[in-house]
């Protein structure tokens, strides 16, 4: 699904490479984890994907069922399929939350040359996915998020993603800011959404997330590179060991 | 006076209506109201003596005390300097280079109904959105009960061409013409109250049209009514060079409600033409009336080229106790902007509140905003500015509250909130402040912030283009000021703060 090969990116502003060949394969159905420490690029890699401004590509491709998805605008990633939980989610004073939902869901049914999805519909699906995740009618109708707390807000970018149904979803350090019970609800609202034909791309720096989401697969990134990658396990061993034995092996 | 930079985030209530995007979408494109009419019209000669003024009146078949008024008037004018403290810059007026009346010629001899009127009028206000014919202004509301009815006067250049549900509006005993047939038919009430709000002295620009106004709607509400429906006025500037200077008259005698809505459009020309309003409104005892506006005159192109300069001047006096105004204004057309809706709060307990959005985009200029004086006691007001600036505009909040010494107890509530899109644009704030006794309480609160990088991005995240994401982000901006129109023109007003804005990012 998700095909990043010899990806190179440094900040437009200045010359420092971030990402310095980042090669990468998700398959549909599948849930990968990224770990690494602070200033691997982990969060870099999630902005690239979804189409950030700032960042310059300066080499290698990155696809999304065999789409460049370099070449598209961030919206044109988003009706591509693509959906990016944000690690510090934005808040829009004044913009209901509803209305930002249903505004971005016509949005991509639109571009996909669908017909927009009725006011009764939308009503519908929305409290229903809204109860798995606790999110009550208040919060529907509050500015987006707006004087959420840590919590809701990532519960918010888990309703988001319950709503427009991404194929690819890229969740960027969604456990910060969780406490335990937090933690559970995103992680079954994510849990809920995981079948055959989606996958997953898990940016974390604890494995506790992982407990809760069961990976598939789980890389460590140090450096702008992915440096290891193996099975739930090696989350395991970063918990108990930390990234230095992993690091020096990589060298 | 201060300029604001930088800052904190305005508070905001709940979100923008679900329908905010799609009306913005299917009303995308640029100014649409841009074409001209082509019909043949009668001008008086070009610039402005006396001669035009008794011409003006005499086309209008005045009374000689109305001639008289105009006169004075003129010959005031004629002696007064055109003011320039606004924060507005533009090139000299040549006020003789102007046509001061313009009609169809199709109107020479008055239609007797809408029936007699050109149908290309008709096409015009058709084609604007306008359902001029009675049977069309049955504007259904999707999920109301009843549908709504609004009766409309449409001025087209200097004259009146047509008022519907006059005789609905007669059985209640409210009056709703124009204005050119209200001196002739009401002159008692005319004579009375014209000029008493804003009197002929009052500014440049109120005397110029105090000397030439051609039309527009008068207002007369009985004692003890309710007005059975909204009343609405839609101006268009038609011809070339030709000023438009309508002047309203609203009366809400003891306890009567009216809701008022008045629309503006013109078509695209390279040269700037020339508007110069004027509003009054009397208030009783425990009236109250509710005065809204969208102005969306041309204005100009990208460069600056063509647009209409807007020189406007709007008064409520809440002469009675416990009378109420409430002005909205959404302000997104104009080169030129100025234009300061006010309240006399001269009845003890009286309200006054003022809402305003104003967008400037490209080279528009707005200095806009309101006055609120409290001359009685216990009176309040309420201000709720909201300026956008994109392009090189520049987007001026100018406002005076004035506490007088016998306006025990007021209070004054001001918020006024800019938003920047791009890096050319400027946003000033120049509040005046005057309380002269020690029981009145005075509130400013004021932000500045820009359409942030992340906002956009996270709503493109979602699937939302650039324009579409622009739109959700102003739109919340100015929710406060759009849940006080009506709601048909609320609808308008989003899908016009979209248009106004467009090519403004990116």
């Amino acid at each position: 699904m998700l095909e990043i090969n010899n990806l190179h990116v440094k900040l437009e502003a200045e010359d420092k490479p971030i990402l310095r060949g980042v090669d990468l394969r998700v398959a549909a159905g599948t849930v990968h984890a990224i770990m690494g420490p602070n200033g691997s690029g982990k969060s870099t890699l999630s902005y690239v994907l979804a189409g950030r401004d700032g960042y310059a590509v300066t080499d290698g491709t990155a696809t999304l069922d065999g789409a460049d998805l370099l070449a598209m605008e961030p919206e044109e990633r988003a009706a591509a399929g693509l959906f990016l939980a944000f690690q510090y989610p934005v808040e829009i004073p004044g913009v209901g939350n509803m209305t930002f939902l249903r505004t971005a869901v016509n949005a991509q049914r639109k571009a996909r040359g669908q017909e927009e999805m009725s006011a009764g519909e939308f009503l519908k699906v929305v409290r229903d996915r809204a109860r798995t995740l606790k999110i009550d009618a208040d919060m529907l109708k509050r500015p987006v998020n707006v004087g959420f707390s840590g919590g809701e807000k990532k519960r918010n970018e888990i309703l988001q993603m319950a709503m427009l149904e991404p194929k690819m979803c890229i969740l960027d350090e969604t456990d910060s800011g969780l406490d335990v019970d937090a933690m559970k609800l995103v992680s079954d609202g994510v849990n809920a959404l995981r079948d055959a034909g989606r996958a997953f791309l898990v940016i974390t720096h604890y494995q506790r997330l992982l407990d809760h989401i069961r990976p598939d697969v789980v890389h460590i990134m140090a450096d702008g590179r992915i440096v290891k990658t193996g099975g739930p396990d090696l989350a395991l061993e970063v918990e108990k060991n930390g990234y230095a034995g992993i690091l020096a092996e990589a060298v | 006076m201060t300029v604001l930079d930088g800052g904190l985030q305005p508070e905001m209530r709940d979100g923008v209506d679900r329908e905010t995007i799609e009306t913005v979408q299917a009303m995308a494109g640029k100014y649409k109201y841009g074409w001209q009419t082509d019909i043949e019209m009668d001008f008086a000669p070009r610039g402005l003596n006396e001669d035009i003024v008794r011409l003006i009146s005499d086309k209008n078949g005045e009374p000689a005390w109305m001639l008289e008024w105009r006169l004075a008037a003129y010959r005031r004018w004629a002696r007064m300097e055109e003011p320039r403290w606004a924060m507005l810059t533009y090139p000299e007026i040549d006020y003789q280079d102007q046509f001061y009346y313009a009609r169809p010629k199709s109107m020479a001899g008055k239609p007797k109904s809408l029936d007699e009127v050109d149908p290309k009028l008709l096409a015009t206000y058709a084609k604007l959105g306008i359902p001029l014919k009675e049977q069309m202004l049955l504007a259904g509301v999707e999920g109301a009960d009843e549908p709504r009815r609004v009766a409309v006067d449409a001025v087209f250049d200097s004259v009146s061409v047509g008022t519907t549900f006059k005789a609905e509006l007669a059985k209640a005993g409210v009056i709703f013409c124009a204005i050119s047939e209200a001196v002739r038919e009401h002159p008692e009430l005319v004579r009375k109250y014209l000029g008493s709000v804003v009197p002929q002295s009052d500014n440049f620009f109120a005397t110029l049209n105090s000397a030439v106004f051609t039309d527009g709607s008068f207002v007369f509400i009985p004692a003890g009514v309710r007005c059975p429906m909204e009343l609405s006025t839609y101006f268009r500037i038609n011809a070339e060079n030709t000023g438009q200077f309508e002047r309203t008259l609203i009366i809400a005698e003891q306890g009567s409600y009216v809701s008022y809505l008045e629309g503006c459009t013109a078509p695209k020309r390279d040269t700037h033409q020339l508007h110069a309003a004027v509003v009054e409104i009397v208030i009783l005892d425990d009236a109250e009336v509710k005065y809204s506006t969208v102005q969306n005159w041309y204005p100009g192109d990208e460069n600056g080229k063509g647009g209409i300069y807007n020189f406007v001047t709007k008064r409520a006096d809440c002469r009675g106790a416990r009378s109420k105004v409430m002005w909205t204004q959404v302000e997104t057309g104009s080169a030129i902007t100025w234009k300061y809706p006010s309240c006399i709060l001269r009845g003890d307990d009286s309200q006054g509140e003022f809402y305003s959005i104003a967008i400037a985009n490209n080279a528009q200029q707005a200095d806009t905003g309101t006055k609120m004086v409290h001359l009685g006691k216990n009176t309040k007001s309420r201000i709720v500015s909201k300026g956008i600036s994109a392009g090189r505009a520049q987007n001026t909040y100018r406002g005076l509250v004035s506490m007088h010494p016998k306006a025990a107890n007021s209070r004054n509530y001001t918020q006024c909130d800019s938003l920047l899109i791009g890096q050319g644009c400027g946003a000033h704030t120049v509040p005046y402040i005057e309380v002269k006794n020690n029981s009145s309480r005075v509130e400013h609160e004021a932000t500045t912030s820009k359409v942030d990088d992340d906002q956009l991005f996270y709503c493109r995240s979602r699937g939302m283009d650039e324009e579409a994401a622009v739109a959700l982000v102003v739109n919340g901006f100015v929710k406060d000021v759009l849940q006080t129109l009506p709601m048909e023109f609320a609808m308008e007003a989003q899908a016009l703060v979209a248009i106004s804005l467009e090519g403004s990012v990116g």
